[in-house]
């Protein structure tokens, strides 16, 4: 045990991204002893590539006029097709326009309210308020009723990561970066910190811990496409599941975009489609007109996803290496509207796919975009399973986001439960004591040096993590995807299954020394698998569509058997996961019609991001 | 194009291991439309060798993590399209910063570092107030703070820097941009004399020769050369002892 570095402290955040830096400058000004881990520096985790704006019912520009946290409450719990916690979602719209001005006063740039006339793109004429000048302004964003969505220029996530990290440097708060953290340390009541992997010289070290808070983010990465960045694996939802007794909410519920470009992913904006931008296929037929006559390529997010990856399923799909995609084509807007208007678009698709949409088709398909299930806390961010441990951010099912979540409400959650949590977090540990078990930290740590040393020598088999990872992300993307069906999630299921026993037998091609990438990705292996199987079984067992789970065999919501969220429990040796429900907590509306003027199967999404 | 054979060049060593001495390695690869030098590396760490050592965190020249010497300059090689380089595609770490192993270097630390040396938040008196409706900005004064605060951090700038591949604590150009963000920020009450300490020696404006690679080399194209002057201006003022009002803002 002493061979290993050991950390001590009150509170040990796991991720530092927005939510993560949120809790730990909370629980740090309350005098509490902090320590960040982090796979990457935080100012390059994921919440920085958040461009469109995050949501609070502020009501300062024209078209947000008469906002408030009643018309966003309403807003986020249809946007949940009625999944969501509705306390937590109260709590939420009640903090959040708190969050956005206590991010003013830190150093956000928000971008202000400019008095006058303005035409808006669809030739609307709206006018500024005098009195409203130089206060924050918001922007549209789909699913509301208002327009709400806080925001800087185009770099809303950047700016609030990079002033929220400056006051984790102001306060001196330690953070380790380029440190993973492998397993939590616990007894089965209690957790008492983690043991962690250094990404600089692949050593182990222990961080013990009154309180540890995950704050790891989604999980995109599960699947073969995604516009979140690299390192969303949805480590801390299985470093969580992993412990037998913590469970992960909902994790059936994946919201997907319809237009991530070929091949890496990046989101396109609705913009394109909405300037008048067609989809093809690979007979350069315009397609969706056929499908949805009315609303053609503009009908909402989830239908036409869905309709992309039907028309594919009929071998219409463009084949490239990077598997089967579809057109987006803006050549008909002309060179000086793609230009301008669609500057941002225009550039993404010179930069990172080398096609010009003056002249040139982009390639795109619909693309996991987030996660709404996570590890299951109560509405204070205290994990089920465990006292000791919470969780925040896209990381947990706190549960704001239900089915579904609304654009621009998960910048929203990063700070405004980091918020709120973080004072819980202070508030428990100013009275947590641990039980210091020499054996059992001794225990964690020899179970991951001895899974080590049998990925290095390959002594459960010799299996190829990257081919492993790969039969996962497929399964998960060709079955378990947009729409949904009993037979394809049996066969992900099945698929899935074997996957995961195959991934208990890896065994290293490289030899592992140091900081090697190859053994990370293998150490991280069996959980993703895990995680994986919980979004299909989860979905397989959900027999009605509700937000974005939407299910072919059963198209409409049934708020009579399944008004309820799944958690998701992975017991000792088990190569499923063992599901259990809870009620939805509905304390304020009960269940309707969204109004979205769809069945709830084709509900719509939010919009941008 | 799409039938290119793609020589990589890249450089190996890891520190940990000094015996063995850094050394070119050669990988060839098959280029396919659309390609980056992220899919590149990723395919190369996949199917030749999973040793390899990078760094790709957004791939969508966000984050700033993968600044590396492609052919000579330094780019983030998320945006780096093969079918801009010629065949051979020659790779190295960023110079200036801790190599950590192959291609992957510690640019994390290195600006920490620069936030502490420029205290890179807002210093003020007042506290938060709940209950109180945000103080109002002028729209385009926030505009002008974010067009500052778009540094990624990648590194670009300090690695093509004369200066700063020969002076350990020269703050660069990023480093001399960040001052400029907080001096047009009407919420930072620090006085010109306080910039002045942290900007007004040879580790900060004056360290500076004037040559420009920084701002050829920034990805974001944030307009360094202007804000190098803009930065110099105001501290040569003070320098020279012309005094501005007390509490009045630079800019
Ligand atoms: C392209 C894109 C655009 C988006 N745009 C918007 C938008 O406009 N509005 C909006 O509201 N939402 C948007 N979202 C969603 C939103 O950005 C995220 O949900 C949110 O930023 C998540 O923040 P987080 O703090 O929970 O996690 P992250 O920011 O992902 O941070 C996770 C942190 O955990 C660390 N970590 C992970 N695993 C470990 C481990 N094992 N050990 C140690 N550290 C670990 C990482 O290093 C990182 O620091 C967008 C998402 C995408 C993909
Ligand atoms: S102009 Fe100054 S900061 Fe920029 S590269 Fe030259 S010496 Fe470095
Ligand atoms: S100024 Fe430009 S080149 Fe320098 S670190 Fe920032 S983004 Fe990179
Ligand atoms: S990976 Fe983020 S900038 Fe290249």
């Amino acid at each position: 045990m002493s061979i290993y570095q050991t950390h001590m402290t009150d509170v040990l955040v796991v991720g530092a991204g927005l939510a993560g830096e949120r809790i730990a400058v909370e629980a740090a000004s309350q005098g509490q002893d902090v320590i960040i881990l982090s796979l990457v520096p935080p100012r390059r985790s994921h919440s920085t590539a958040a461009q469109g704006g995050m949501q609070a019912s502020l009501g300062n520009c024209a078209m947000g006029e008469g906002d408030n946290p009643d018309v966003h409450f309403a807003d986020t719990v249809k946007g949940s097709d009625w999944g969501c916690d509705q306390e937590v979602a109260r709590l939420f719209v009640e903090t959040a326009p708190v969050a956005v001005r206590e991010m003013a006063v830190w150093g956000v740039p928000w971008s202000r309210v400019v008095a006058g006339q303005r035409t808006l793109p669809d030739g609307r004429v709206i006018e500024e308020k005098k009195e409203k000048e130089g206060l924050i302004t918001a922007r549209d964003f789909g699913g509301t009723a208002k327009w709400r969505t806080c925001y800087t220029a185009d770099g809303t996530g950047h700016t609030l990561q990079y002033t929220m990290d400056s006051m984790v440097i102001k306060m001196g708060i330690t953070v380790h970066d380029r440190t993973e953290a492998i397993s939590l340390i616990h007894d089965g009541e209690q957790c008492i910190g983690v043991v962690a992997r250094c990404l600089r010289t692949g050593d182990l070290r222990v961080y013990i811990a009154k309180t540890t808070v995950i704050c790891t983010g989604g999980y995109g990465r599960l699947y073969s496409a995604s516009t979140n960045a690299v390192i969303n694996e949805g480590n801390g939802m299985f470093v969580a599941l992993n412990t037998g007794v913590v469970p992960l909410g909902n994790m059936e519920a994946v919201q997907f975009h319809p237009t991530g470009m070929v091949p890496v992913w990046i989101l396109i904006t609705e913009g394109a489609r909405g300037d008048g931008g067609y989809l093809l296929d690979k007979n350069l037929d315009r397609f969706m007109p056929d499908y949805e006559p009315k609303k053609k390529e503009l009908a909402s997010r989830d239908v036409v996803s869905r309709r992309m990856t039907q028309h594919m399923r009929k071998g219409l799909g463009v084949d490239s290496p990077y598997g089967p995609h579809l057109w987006l084509d803006i050549r008909h807007l002309g060179a000086e509207h793609i230009n301008t208007n669609l500057r941002e678009i225009a550039n993404i698709a010179r930069n990172f796919a080398g096609v010009d949409p003056v002249k040139d088709l982009i390639p795109v398909r619909p693309t996991q975009h987030y996660s709404m299930g996570g590890v299951r806390t109560n509405k204070d961010g205290a994990a089920y399973g465990l006292r000791g441990l919470f969780a925040a951010g896209e990381a947990a099912c706190w549960d704001l986001h239900g089915f579904n979540r609304l654009g621009g409400n998960s910048l929203a959650e990063t700070i405004t439960a980091g918020r709120i949590i973080g004072k819980k977090v202070a508030e428990y540990t100013k009275d947590a004591t641990i039980n210091y078990n020499y054996q059992l930290v001794d225990d964690a740590v020899k179970e991951q040096e001895n899974r080590i040393k049998a990925l290095v020598n390959g002594w459960h088999g010799k299996e190829n993590v990257y081919e492993i990872r790969n039969e996962m992300e497929k399964n998960l993307m060709d079955y378990v995807g947009i729409f949904r069906n009993g037979k394809d999630l049996q066969k992900a299921v099945d698929n899935l299954r074997e996957v995961y026993h195959r991934s208990l037998k890896i065994g290293l091609r490289s030899n592992g020394e140091g900081p090697n990438p190859e053994l990370a990705q293998a150490l991280r292996m069996p959980g993703m698998v895990r995680l994986a199987l919980c979004i299909a079984y989860g979905a397989l067992m959900r027999t009605e569509s509700r937000g974005s789970h939407a299910r072919e065999d059963y198209p409409k919501r049934d708020d009579t058997n399944w008004l309820k969220r799944t958690l998701a429990y992975w017991p000792e040796g088990a190569d499923l996961p063992e599901l259990k429900y809870e009620p939805v907590k509905i304390t304020e509306l009960p269940p309707g019609d969204r109004g979205y003027g769809e069945s709830s199967a084709e509900s719509q999404g939010g919009k941008n991001g | 194009m799409a039938d290119r054979e793609l020589t990589f060049e890249i450089f190996r060593y890891n520190p940990q291991k000094p015996e063995t001495k850094p050394y070119l390695q050669t990988y060839k690869l098959k280029e396919t439309t659309g390609m980056t030098v992220f899919v590149a590396l990723n395919m190369i760490r996949e199917e030749q060798d999973p040793s390899l050592m990078f760094d790709f965190v957004c791939r969508a020249a966000i984050c700033g993590s993968c600044a590396m010497i492609i052919n000579g300059r330094p780019r983030l090689a998320c945006k780096t399209l093969t079918k801009t380089l010629p065949a051979k595609i020659k790779l190295f770490p960023l110079p200036v910063f801790k190599l950590i192993g192959d291609l992957s270097v510690d640019t994390g630390t290195w600006f920490r570092h620069l936030s502490l040396k420029t205290e890179s938040w807002i210093h003020t008196s007042k506290t938060f107030d709940p209950k109180a409706q945000e103080e109002r900005m002028d729209n385009k004064t926030a505009l002008e703070i974010y067009e500052a605060e778009r540094c990624i951090e990648c590194g670009c700038c300090i690695a093509g820097c004369a200066t700063a591949n020969i002076r350990e604590d020269f703050l660069g150009a990023a480093g001399i941009n960040r001052v400029a963000r907080f001096m047009v920020d009407p919420r930072d009450e620090r006085t010109p004399e306080q910039y002045f300490e942290v900007v007004g020696s040879e580790e900060g404006a004056f360290g500076c020769m004037g040559l420009m690679a920084c701002d050829d080399n920034c990805p974001m194209e944030l307009p360094l050369q202007m804000q190098l002057a803009f930065v110099r201006r105001k501290i040569a003022k003070i320098g020279l002892g012309v005094k501005e009002k007390k509490g009045v803002k630079l800019a």
